[in-house]
């Protein structure tokens, strides 16, 4: 038998699991979900097909159709937690990097300590804890109460207002990983131009915007698209703390979470695919957006 | 002299500051670790860390779960899911990410780009569809929709992983290796699997602790008690037990930390790297 025949057959018996995996349970999948989004399905009968009805559904066709007010809003409040829990949870991890590039003897051991939140924070009992946490009887309103001597405080939780706050809190509070990995880039910024800058008389702010923002730019775009496309498909914790409900008034209906409601609640199998395809189209064009806006604000190295 | 006084002050004052950070940070968990050892009736008086009067008595009732499924059960539900998945992780992301690394195929760079972009791709898209097959292969509630997958190598990112790791391995012993008639698997499992060790114990390690903590893929297919893990044992107590079992509901949470803390504190070193590679989840 030919040799290259033989190497590509060795190589593709090699990469059978995983290009059966990909067909049967990505791209098949992916295919037959982009199918029932033209469909209405309950798993009771065949779905059936209703082509674009799904997604004037969603978002309204004309007057007589004004779109799922519950999917708009479970939109709206995707996004506010995107785009306030990550930019946040990035600076903390900046911040707390800067902290941890100092040198000190016990650096080892704080990064460890920071990094537990993140260890454990995905988990349904951090989930759990936070809602005992923020309860109108909570430790956060025990402390505030009992120590500082506030009164009036708000039931976090079950108050519309701060509910989605309470779950930013939590996502911030899992900086663990951008710290790392910010931590790694730090220490690729060679020192002598942090004492270059400082001979030329540049003080220590100066030297962040200058030396260490650029130097890291490729890590923080890197960190944010990360954890942008993580965000986005948040599900445990909005469900434990609502008690699957996406509640106070819908306050932390999580997109992830309506659809599960959808799909496996009320059983409308097609309209659950047409929203993980609308969440799919959301999340490439965001991406393809910071990967063109980066093109002006990413500094790379001078690529020696 | 008074430059090094300077620094000295300046290192004192970092050191407490970041303890002073990390211990406010850190808070939360601490109270829930003193709180499950505290009676019921002092759980939501005391702001403080440290039980005045110590009790077991929240771990004991929290053990026996709801009645007819104790912990022990879901502790064992977990372990199983965990420990194969990790084990099909192994074996079969590095299969995989050794062909990408070392093998000349056609098409190598095709299926290679295919990898990375289901690397960005969000589970959603396959959730549903995934869910009906299953059902019609009768698997719900069971272990098979959530172990199954790995055996086919669905974790890209693992693959990605260990692909990074393998091609930072010199060539030459291969090399010499296929002069001496070695085979391509037997290079496979005797010169790059035992090379790749670190990164394969940073794939168990992140693999047993996504699938720990995977309640969604938990939530569609475990359907009876007897089937949950510890996560939907957790949320199964919370619904099913009222204001009054706070404490053994506590318990039963540091419990469920427990394996983390373990893991992450005796494996720490491969951690970084798993961050550093992958830079998500959490």
């Amino acid at each position: 038998m030919n040799k290259t025949i033989r190497e590509n057959l060795t190589s593709y018996a090699f990469l059978a699991p995983w290009l059966i995996g990909f067909f049967a349970l990505t791209l098949y999948p992916m295919i037959y979900s982009l199918f029932l989004s033209f469909t209405q399905y309950s798993l009771r009968q065949p779905p059936q097909w209703i082509g674009l009805r799904n997604f004037i559904t969603m978002f309204g066709g004309n007057d007589q159709i004004r779109g799922d007010e519950r999917f708009l809003n479970s939109v709206s409040v995707t996004f506010k937690f995107v785009f306030v829990s990550v930019p946040l949870k990035l600076v903390f991890a900046l911040l707390v990097a800067m902290l941890m590039n100092k040198k000190l003897r016990l650096i080892p051991l704080y990064r460890a300590l920071y990094y537990i939140p993140t260890l454990l924070g995905g988990s349904v009992a951090i989930a759990v804890l936070w809602r005992r946490i923020f309860a109108s009887d909570g430790l956060l309103n025990l402390i505030l109460g009992g120590v500082f001597g506030l009164t009036d405080l708000p039931a976090w939780i079950s108050n519309p207002k701060y509910a989605l706050g309470t779950l930013i809190v939590l996502a911030v509070w899992q900086f663990g990983s951008p710290m790392i990995i910010f931590l790694a880039g730090l220490q690729q910024i060679p020192t002598e131009y942090y004492e270059a800058s400082s001979v030329d008389g540049a003080g220590k702010l100066r030297q962040f915007f200058v030396i260490t923002l650029p130097g890291l730019s490729p890590i923080i775009f890197f960190n944010f698209v990360m954890q942008m496309v993580t965000a986005f498909q948040s599900f445990t914790q909005a469900f434990i703390v609502s008690g699957g409900s996406g509640g106070p008034l819908d306050s932390t209906m999580f997109y992830s979470l309506y659809l599960y409601i959808k799909g496996f609640g009320f059983s409308e199998m097609g309209y659950a695919a047409a929203m993980a395809w609308v969440l799919l189209i959301i999340i490439a064009l965001l991406t393809a957006g910071a990967f063109k806006i980066s093109g002006n604000l990413v500094t790379y190295g001078s690529g020696e | 002299m008074s430059i090094q006084k300077s620094t000295t002050l300046n290192r004192l004052l970092t050191n407490i500051f970041i303890i002073v950070l990390g211990v406010s940070m850190l808070y939360p968990i601490l109270w829930l670790i003193g709180a499950s050892f505290k009676p019921s009736n002092m759980i939501f008086t005391d702001p403080g860390i440290w039980p005045e009067t110590c009790t077991l008595e929240n771990y004991g009732k929290g053990w026996q779960g709801i009645g007819i499924v104790g912990f022990d059960r879901f502790f064992l539900n977990s372990f199983t899911i965990c420990i194969l998945s990790s084990m099909a992780n192994v074996m079969f992301c590095s299969l995989t990410a050794y062909a990408f690394a070392r093998l000349n195929f056609a098409g190598k760079k095709f299926w290679f780009a295919v990898m990375l972009v289901t690397l960005m791709l969000p589970a959603h898209v396959t959730t549903i569809p995934r869910y009906i097959m299953f059902r019609t292969f009768g698997w719900i509630n069971s272990f098979l929709p959530i172990i199954v997958p790995k055996f086919f190598a669905t974790d890209a990112f693992f693959i990605f992983l260990l692909v990074q790791f393998i091609r930072g391995l010199p060539r030459d012993i291969d090399e010499s290796a296929t002069i001496d008639g070695c085979s391509k698997f037997g290079i496979y499992t005797r010169i790059i699997l035992p090379l790749t060790v670190p990164a394969l114990i940073t794939t168990v390690l992140f693999s047993f602790l996504w699938t720990w903590d995977d309640f969604f893929n938990q939530l569609l297919y475990l359907t009876s008690p007897d089937k949950y893990t510890v996560p939907m044992g957790l949320r199964l107590f919370l619904d099913a037990s009222g204001v009054s079992s706070w404490g053994p509901m506590f318990a039963m949470s540091v419990l469920s930390l427990v394996p983390a803390f373990i893991l992450f504190f005796s494996l720490q070193k491969y951690f970084v790297r798993g961050i550093a590679t992958t830079g998500i989840k959490g």
